[in-house]
C-alpha cells in the first residue's frame, strides 16, 4: 500500500524539480546544438538559454516565467495499491499542484476559458490534467506494486497542430504537414524552438493528439521508436527540420529540432490523422517511482512507451506465457 | 553583437541609436501590461495607477512567476514574456495614452505595426531571448515596487511594477525606420523554402481558406 502523504510530498518535489531543473537529455541536445550553430543571432540565443538553466538551478527559481500547463501522467504497476484509492490520489496531485504554484513560485496560468476566473493555483475544471497508464509485472515472480508519477509543464499556445491526412497523401504528405507546422510556428520563434518535436500518427482525432503530445513530452532526446522503420523516419525528420535554415527565435540557423519522436496508433482504414507538437526550450518533466515499501526513485525519463504500451495483440503475450 | 545599457525612460536619441539585433539591458522601472490591463484601462476607462511615462516608458508583455506573501511582500521567481502580436488591437491607443517608448515582449509585431504607430510615437520593440530566459530576467528584477489591480485581474494579468537593474538580455527587434528583425530573418530563410518542400504536394483534403504560400506568417 502506497501512502497518500508520500504521494503528495513526492508530487510537490516533482513540481519543483520540473520547473527548475532542465532534464539532462535535453540539455545535452541543446549543448550539441549550440556547438554546431553558426548563425550569430541563433548562437547568442542558445548561449543565453544555457546560462538561463544554470541561473535557474543556482537560484532555485523557475527556468521560465510561463509555467505552461502543469499536468500529470500516472503509470500504475498492475499490483499497485494506493491508500484511499484513486480519488485520494487525484486530490493529492491537485494539492501538490496548488502548493507548488505558491511555493516555487510558478505562474498561475489556469483560468476558466470564458469567465477567465483564476484561482491563482493552477487548479480548476479539468486542471491539472491527470492521465493514466498501466504496466504489467516484468515477470511471474515479481510484483508491479509501484506507481510512477510524471509531471510535465508543457508550454506553448503555439507549435501544435492537427490535420486529417489520407493514405493517398503518403509519406510526402506527412513530411509536408510536418514542415508546415515547423514553418508556421517557427517564425519569430513562437514555438520556442529548438524543441523536442512529437508527431502522432493514427488513432482517432483525440488519440492522435494524445500520441503526439506524449511523443514530445514522455520520450527523451536520443530515444527511438521500437519499430525500426519508424526509428528511421525519426532520424530523417530530425534532419529535415534542421535543414530549413531556421533556428532559435526564427532567426537564420540550423537548429530547429533537438529530436523528433513519432508515436503511432491504429486508425480508420480511410484516414491517416497526424498531429505535431513542440516541447519548448523549457522541456519541463520530472518523474518518480514510488514503491510499496516507501522507496522513491527520481529520474527524468518517463519510460512511458514500453512494449506493453505499444502492444498490437488481443492478449498480452509475455503474461500469457508466464501463466502457462 | 552590440551590447547596450538602456533606461526604461529612454531619450529620443538613445532610441534612434538602436539597431536591429542589438542586445539591450534595462535599468529603471518597467511595468507589465497585457490584455487584462489594456481592457481595464482602455475599455473600462479605469484610471491607470502610475504616472506614465514619467515613471516608466517600458511596457512588458509579461506576467511573472511570483508570489504575494501574506505580509504584502513579494517573491519574484522567473520572468518571461508572452506573444505580443495579440495586443496590436490595443497598442496604438495605449501608446498615445501612456507615452510608452519600449514595448518588450515575445515575437515582435509586424513592420506595418511598427510603421503605423511605433515610429510616429518614437517607440521600438525589444524582444526577450529564447524564449524563456526566465531565471536570467528574474535576476534583473531588483525589487517589485507594486502590484496594481491584482484583485480585479488576478496575479497573471495584474500590473506588476518591476525595478530593473541590468535586466536582460533583450534584442532590438524594430527601429526608427519601422524595420522588423523577424521579417528580415524570414526573408533570408524564405530563399530555401522551395528546396526543403521539394517532392511534397498539398494535402488531398484542403482546409477552408488555406493559403499555399509558405512565406506567409500566422500572425
Amino acid at each position: 500500500m502506497i501512502s497518500i502523504s508520500h504521494i503528495q510530498s513526492t508530487a510537490e518535489t516533482l513540481m519543483d524539480k520540473a520547473a527548475i531543473e532542465i532534464p539532462q537529455d535535453y540539455l545535452d541536445g541543446l549543448q550539441e546544438a549550440a556547438r554546431t550553430e553558426d548563425g550569430d543571432l541563433s548562437c547568442f540565443v542558445l548561449k543565453a538559454m544555457l546560462e538561463n538553466y544554470e541561473a535557474a538551478k543556482e537560484d532555485r527559481r523557475a527556468m521560465c516565467g510561463d509555467t505552461g500547463v502543469p499536468r500529470w501522467f500516472v503509470k500504475m504497476g498492475n499490483d499497485a495499491q494506493v491508500e484511499g484509492g484513486m480519488i485520494a490520489l487525484e486530490a493529492a496531485l491537485r494539492r501538490a499542484t496548488a502548493a507548488a504554484t505558491n511555493g516555487v513560485p510558478l505562474r498561475p496560468n489556469r483560468v476558466h476559458p470564458l469567465w477567465r476566473t483564476d484561482h491563482n493555483n493552477n487548479v480548476g475544471i479539468g486542471a491539472p490534467e491527470i492521465e493514466y497508464g498501466f504496466e504489467p509485472a516484468a515477470n511471474a515472480y515479481e510484483k508491479a506494486d509501484w506507481i510512477d508519477l510524471i509531471t510535465v509543464h508543457k508550454g506553448g499556445l503555439f507549435g501544435t497542430d492537427y490535420r486529417m491526412l489520407f493514405p493517398s497523401d503518403g509519406l510526402q504528405g506527412i513530411k509536408r504537414f510536418y514542415l508546415d507546422s515547423l514553418m508556421a510556428f517557427g517564425k519569430r520563434g513562437l514555438a520556442c524552438q529548438p524543441a523536442i518535436i512529437g508527431i502522432g500518427l493514427g488513432g482517432s482525432k483525440d488519440i492522435c493528439m494524445t500520441l503526439g503530445k506524449r511523443a514530445s513530452t514522455l520520450r527523451v532526446v536520443g530515444s527511438r521508436n521500437s519499430d525500426p522503420r519508424i526509428a528511421e523516419m525519426e532520424d530523417e525528420f530530425k534532419e529535415l527540420g534542421n535543414s530549413i535554415g531556421m533556428g532559435a527565435m526564427g532567426f537564420v540557423g540550423k537548429n530547429m529540432v533537438i529530436d523528433c519522436n513519432i508515436e503511432v496508433g491504429y486508425c480508420h482504414t480511410g484516414g491517416m490523422p497526424m498531429s505535431v507538437h513542440a516541447f519548448c526550450l523549457s522541456s519541463r518533466r520530472a518523474v518518480a517511482r514510488i514503491h510499496a515499501d516507501g522507496r522513491v526513485e527520481y529520474r527524468t525519463d518517463p519510460d512511458w512507451f514500453t512494449p506493453y504500451q505499444r502492444r498490437e495483440t488481443v492478449e498480452w503475450e509475455p503474461l500469457q506465457e508466464a501463466a502457462e | 553583437m552590440r551590447e547596450i545599457r538602456l533606461s526604461t525612460t529612454p531619450t529620443a536619441e538613445a532610441i534612434a541609436d538602436l539597431r536591429l539585433g542589438d542586445v539591450v539591458y534595462l535599468d529603471g522601472l518597467m511595468y507589465t501590461a497585457r490584455e487584462g490591463v489594456y481592457m481595464r484601462a482602455l475599455e473600462d476607462r479605469a484610471n491607470i495607477p502610475m504616472e506614465l511615462p514619467a515613471q516608466s516608458a517600458a511596457n512588458f508583455h509579461c506576467s511573472p512567476a511570483a508570489r504575494i506573501n501574506p505580509d504584502g511582500s513579494f517573491d519574484m521567481g522567473a520572468v518571461t514574456a508572452t506573444a505580443s502580436f495579440r495586443f496590436a488591437k490595443w497598442l496604438p491607443e495605449w501608446m498615445a495614452k501612456t507615452g510608452a517608448k519600449l514595448i518588450v515582449g515575445k515575437g515582435g509585431m509586424t513592420s506595418k505595426d511598427y510603421k503605423d504607430y511605433f515610429v510616429p510615437n518614437g517607440a521600438v520593440y525589444l524582444s526577450t531571448v529564447g524564449y524563456g530566459t526566465g531565471a536570467l530576467l528574474g535576476r534583473g528584477v531588483e525589487n517589485v515596487e507594486a502590484v496594481h489591480w491584482n484583485e480585479e485581474l488576478g496575479l497573471a494579468q495584474a500590473m506588476w511594477v518591476l525595478k530593473c537593474k541590468k535586466m536582460g538580455p533583450f534584442i532590438v527587434a524594430s527601429d526608427m525606420n519601422g524595420d522588423c528583425l523577424f521579417e528580415r530573418e524570414n526573408a533570408k530563410i524564405a530563399e530555401n523554402v522551395a528546396r526543403v518542400y521539394e517532392g511534397t504536394k498539398p494535402a488531398v483534403l484542403k482546409r477552408y481558406g488555406e493559403s499555399d504560400d509558405r512565406t506567409d506568417e500566422v500572425i
